[in-house]
């Protein structure tokens, strides 16, 4: 179902309050890696204030959705979305990654409520999430499993494999989507290895694929609903998105992939946000391109 | 043995693996939860009977250990138990990393039967030897890890995985194993050597394939040689029965360890480091596949080859007996 506006507006002022909440991480963190957690921000919105069957009061409810971070370095974009939703104190985000603290740059399942399975090396989530999609079916129950990959993750060999069991095993309760923000540590994903022709690849792996714009909440919302709505084969979201979205001087920039703010960073990254949610408000900067040019 | 429906008889007709499915499809009736997944190696594991049995709930997987054990923790994490099998080799090193971030580091409830272990794929060659594992697995927190001797101790260990919450790794050999256990009540606990033969001249702490062996090394030293060898098989090497091997320490003062593995961080090591620590003065030996990639040929006469069958054991005790050692008066320190 389309988004009324009154729920765009209600998603755009929830993933702009995440993204600004996620730099105050970084800045407590010390640093962390924002331009994941930037590009993938509004796939996490979405998620988790329209999709997911989840009660923050009760973690472990019965029955509930589940997600996997499958790009579990993007640990200071969704611990603040945990920590918003209540899961757990947001005073705790002031001790990311402190020593002894719960919250590590990649999430522990066994510390921190809320996550599912603790994630970090990549290429793990998607067998995983195979795995939880193949038990629910097993055990006739009617919870979704959405994974997030990010799309340099997608070198690994493993990725392929739980591509070609999802489609071999026929699973429709698993939703996969990738955060295709183009970047990856060491450069642009078609320059350290490309991916492309990367829908095709999908394809050829028996998904049904559904690329969009991974900023814009009524082609999210339009893709995510396709694939809720599966029936005889597993369904991929490539989310085209930008690294470092809604903050200019980082934005599709791949050695922003992991960084600190000092002080004037975090004036000017705050201010860039502002702006950015004021344009998309507006509805002039919504999407990929908007999201390099909201500044100009 | 309680719940199992085959004969002692029958046991000493079936491969190690044909008692492991035959075990794990009885448990599989009676646990609904209990899924089994391999990788394309569900004949040779035998896991292909519980696929048989209930074929609903087994997934192959093709050839794709990574995304096996991946599954496996996802479908543990919904509630459901799975076993998985796989040869040795791949077990402990083609997914590793999923076995250790996945599964161990979350504690899920995930079995590892792993088949083909040590040297007794022997004629299969090097790639298909698996002289590591013990070290490698052993050294995953939350992990069990268990060699059993023979069938009977396979359908112990299998059944006791299965009660035992977390992470648990079975390693068993191809093909058949000597027979150890003459009757299947002999208190098989995880975490508690077997005594096997009683003695204080000597101990021979083993595991899998070389229990039997010490066994029939020890009736030789006592027959020939006249020397009284305790023989312990050290079924789980994690966690492991420290108290059976100070008390072999203390009792004993020659300790000799032996395994179908690399010397290098299996038994013998883990052995090691407990009697380290019980601050006595002891002899000590370590019998296994020496700090090498194992040459191709049977079973059999791979462990004759490395030393660790019924010969290579004796001649190890007997060397140790005759070494120059501290007097016996100064071992009169017990406390």
């Amino acid at each position: 179902m389309p988004l009324s506006t009154e729920e765009r507006r209600r998603l755009e002022e929830k993933a702009h309050e995440l993204r600004s909440l996620s730099v105050d991480t970084v800045v407590w963190a010390g640093s962390g890696h924002i331009g994941g957690a930037m590009s993938a921000m509004d796939i996490l919105t979405i998620l988790y204030h329209k999709y997911l069957r989840i009660d923050p009061r009760d973690p472990e409810m019965p029955g509930r959705d589940r997600f996997i971070l499958s790009k579990g370095h993007i640990g200071v974009g969704y611990a603040p979305v945990l920590a918003d939703l209540g899961y757990f104190d947001r005073e705790l985000l002031k001790e990311y990654n402190h020593t002894g603290s719960p919250l590590g740059m990649h999430l522990d399942a066994k510390k921190v409520p809320g996550v599912e399975v603790s994630t970090g090396s990549l290429g793990h989530g998607l067998a995983i999430g195979l795995g939880l999609a193949l038990g629910a079916r097993l055990r006739g129950e009617s919870f979704k499993t959405y994974v997030l990959l990010g799309d340099g993750e997608c070198d690994e060999g493993s990725v392929w494999e739980a591509a070609m069991a999802a489609s071999h095993f026929k699973v429709t309760n698993l939703v996969t989507i990738v955060d295709r923000n183009r970047c990856m540590i060491d450069g642009p994903t078609e320059e350290v290895m490309a991916l492309e022709p990367f829908a095709d690849k999908w394809r050829a792996f028996g998904f049904e694929t559904i690329t969009c714009d991974g900023h814009d909440f009524d082609a999210l919302a339009n893709a995510l609903d396709r694939a809720l709505a599966a029936t005889d084969r597993p369904v991929v979201i490539i989310a085209d998105t930008v690294k470092g979205c809604g903050i200019d001087f980082i934005a599709g920039d791949y050695r922003w992939h992991y960084g600190g703010f000092d002080a004037e960073k975090t004036a000017k990254a705050k201010e860039s946000l502002a702006r950015y949610r004021e344009a998309r408000l507006a509805g002039g900067a919504v999407g990929a391109a908007g999201a390099k040019g909201a500044s100009k | 043995m309680s719940g199992m429906t085959f004969t002692m008889l029958d046991a000493a007709k079936m491969s190690t693996a044909e008692i492991y499915g035959r075990t794990l499809c009885e448990l599989g009736e009676a646990h609904p939860d209990i899924v089994g997944l391999s990788a394309d190696l569900a004949k040779s594991t035998k896991i292909g009977m519980f696929g048989e049995r209930f074929p609903e709930r087994f997934f192959n997987v093709g050839i794709a250990e990574q995304n096996m054990f991946g599954m496996a923790a996802g479908l543990a994490k919904a509630g459901l138990t799975p076993y998985v099998s796989t040869f040795a080799v791949f077990t402990s090193m083609r997914a590793l990393e999923q076995v250790h971030t996945d599964i161990c580091y979350q504690n899920l409830n995930v079995k590892m039967i792993a088949t083909h272990a040590g040297l007794s794929f022997g004629q299969a060659g090097t790639t298909h030897h698996c002289t590591e594992d013990i070290a490698i697995m052993r050294a995953m927190a939350n992990m069990t890890v268990v060699v059993p001797a023979d069938g009977i101790e396979t359908a112990h260990a299998v059944r006791a995985a299965y009660a035992r919450k977390g992470p648990v790794y079975i390693r068993i050999n191809r093909g058949f194993d000597q027979v150890v256990y003459e009757h299947p009540d002999y208190g098989f606990e995880l975490g508690k050597a077997v005594t096997m033969s009683e003695g204080t001249d000597l101990t021979i702490i083993a595991c899998g394939a070389t229990v039997w062996r010490a066994i029939e090394a020890a009736k030789v030293l006592d027959k020939v040689d006249g020397l009284k060898v305790r023989v312990l098989n050290m079924h789980t090497v994690k966690p492991l029965d420290a108290e059976a091997i100070e008390k072999a320490v203390r009792e004993t003062r020659r300790i000799i360890t032996v395994e179908d593995h690399t010397v290098i961080g299996g038994l013998g090591s883990a052995v090691a480091e407990v009697a380290a620590g019980t601050g006595k003065s002891f002899s000590f030996k370590r019998l296994g596949v020496p700090d090498c990639f194992s040459i191709i040929g049977l079973h059999e006469d791979l462990l004759a080859h490395y030393g660790i069958d019924e010969n290579g054991i004796a001649a190890a005790a007997r060397e140790m007996m005759g070494k120059d050692f501290e007097p016996d008066e100064s071992w009169d320190d017990e406390v």
